[in-house]
């Protein structure tokens, strides 16, 4: 599989078709891999994809990384779960289909972590969405790289994400508010969860605005809470369960939960599954005279 | 006098509700009430925007984060907005912010969405009394009042 995804790096710098191919390398222990940004066909062989190959890359092809932009036309090693959100930023206006070459990795899963690998990929170290992936064989793609994978998920979802939320739906409003606190009142305000995500590019985020300044830039419970809940919300019917966000936190703050019932919310609502459609609006930014409004006096 | 004093106030605990309203309906609703000289809990306090297509779910924040006890959000009927669409986007945004509370454990009593048009100073006045009767049951919001300190 490396062989193969090495030889179309290879030959699309050399025939000029893309500037660099972003992927992922060994770390110089080969402990952990870690993006390369392969910008010379002699370095094509520095590409490695295995199940360490957790990080979601088409963070890379937004406006937060201008000089990468710079450079020209770039080809991304993705996995399925990484082509929804480049998915996402085309059907945003933010890449155009034309301007990125997608090279899909056929994927078996990956680990939540890096720090979990010990040699080999079991259930109980990989993410909740590789247990409910429906991309393993990725799904918009230039080429494919790595045999079909034969996986069927799950009808309800499952995995740890999915059993906390329903544990918490039946938790009363006062046990998931003091949860919540507890968990918001750890963090730092160093909004790595907004520069993980891809689809956090605004040129200047609503944290940042002062004038009026709607969100306490302190890492006070009162700004932590309205950080949460405004990061959330700009998500809701975009984010597409990655979990780069939860993975950069460095508090621990279990933002996959809020994400996946976001998710679920806007499926159940709108029939809306983020990051397979690139024709498709986001949710939110369309309506529907007939949606429902049972919650509305 | 801030909200503890007025929470111990003699007479009881008094909430205090926003309601962040669109100009061209429920305000002008709420406004009919008054010339018609209706009488209502004074508990509410009105925040007048252009369309609810303007109300941000940071207002909502905003407004508990400064000691509402109840808030409520309110506008045009489905196909009678101002702007034609404002008020069937901001529908969509608040299915997914109503549940973004929930999901974060506000009690849904202390949150309200309706739809008020201009004549319909009755259902202003009957709205206002329930959610204001509704919040002064639960207390004063203290779970966020607390993280205020
Ligand atoms: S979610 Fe699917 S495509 Fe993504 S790493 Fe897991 S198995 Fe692979
Ligand atoms: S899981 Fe997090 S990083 Fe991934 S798309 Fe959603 S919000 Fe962004
Ligand atoms: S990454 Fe975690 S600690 Fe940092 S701002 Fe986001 S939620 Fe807070
Ligand atoms: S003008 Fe009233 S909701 Fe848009």
């Amino acid at each position: 599989m490396e062989e193969q995804l090495r030889k179309e790096a290879r030959r699309l710098l050399t025939e000029g078709e893309v500037a660099v191919v972003i992927g992922y390398g060994w770390n110089s222990r080969k402990t952990r891999v870690t993006p390369v940004f392969i910008t010379n066909p002699d370095d094509a062989d520095k590409l490695v994809f295995n199940a360490l190959c957790v990080n979601n890359l088409s963070i890379y092809l937004t406006r937060k990384y201008k000089d990468i932009k710079a450079l020209g036309k770039p080809a991304i090693v993705a996995k399925g779960c990484d082509i929804k959100n480049i998915v996402i930023c085309v059907s945003e206006g933010q890449v155009a289909r034309d301007n990125v070459y997608i090279i899909g990795m056929s994927c078996t899963g990956v680990v939540y972590k890096q720090e979990l690998w010990q040699g080999e990929l079991t259930d109980n170290i990989m993410p909740t969405k590789c247990h409910n992936c429906e991309v393993r064989n990725p799904h918009v793609t230039d080429i494919v790289i790595g045999d079909k994978v034969d996986f069927t998920p799950p009808e309800e979802p499952t995995g740890m994400v999915f059993d906390k939320i329903r544990e918490f739906d039946r938790k009363t409003p006062k046990e998931r508010w003091d949860f919540w606190i507890d968990h918001f009142n750890r963090c730092i305000k160093c909004y790595a969860c907004r520069q993980a995500c891809s689809l956090c590019y605004c040129e200047r985020c609503i944290t940042d605005k002062n004038q009026p300044q709607w969100i306490e830039t302190s890492a006070h419970e009162r700004g932590n809470l309205a950080w949460n809940l405004i990061r959330a919300q700009h998500l809701t019917g975009r984010c597409t369960e990655c979990g780069e966000c939860e993975r950069a936190c460095p508090a621990n703050i279990p933002l996959n939960l809020v994400n996946s019932k976001q998710a679920l919310i806007v499926k159940e609502s709108f029939g809306y599954k983020s990051g397979f459609d690139m024709e498709e609006h986001p949710p939110m930014i369309v309506y529907k005279p007939e949606d429902k409004d049972d919650f509305i006096k | 006098m801030s909200e503890k004093s007025q929470a111990t106030a003699p007479g009881g605990f008094e909430p205090k509700i926003t309601a962040l309203v669109c100009n061209w309906c429920t305000y002008a609703g709420a406004d009919l009430a008054g010339t018609s000289r209706m009488e209502y809990r004074p508990n509410v306090r009105i925040v007048k925007l252009p369309c609810t297509g303007r109300i941000d779910p940071l207002f909502i924040i905003k407004a508990f984060e400064k000691g509402a006890d109840g808030v409520l959000v309110s506008g045009c009927h489905p196909g009678d907005c101002h702007y034609t669409a404002g008020n069937y986007h901001s529908r969509r945004r608040w299915v997914g912010f109503k549940g973004l509370m929930e999901f974060t454990g506000i009690d849904m009593r202390r949150l309200h969405f309706s739809w008020i048009s201009a004549s319909e100073a009755i259902k202003w006045v009957d709205l206002i009394n329930n959610v204001t009767d509704e919040v002064k049951a639960l207390g004063p919001f203290t779970d966020y009042q607390q993280i205020n300190e």
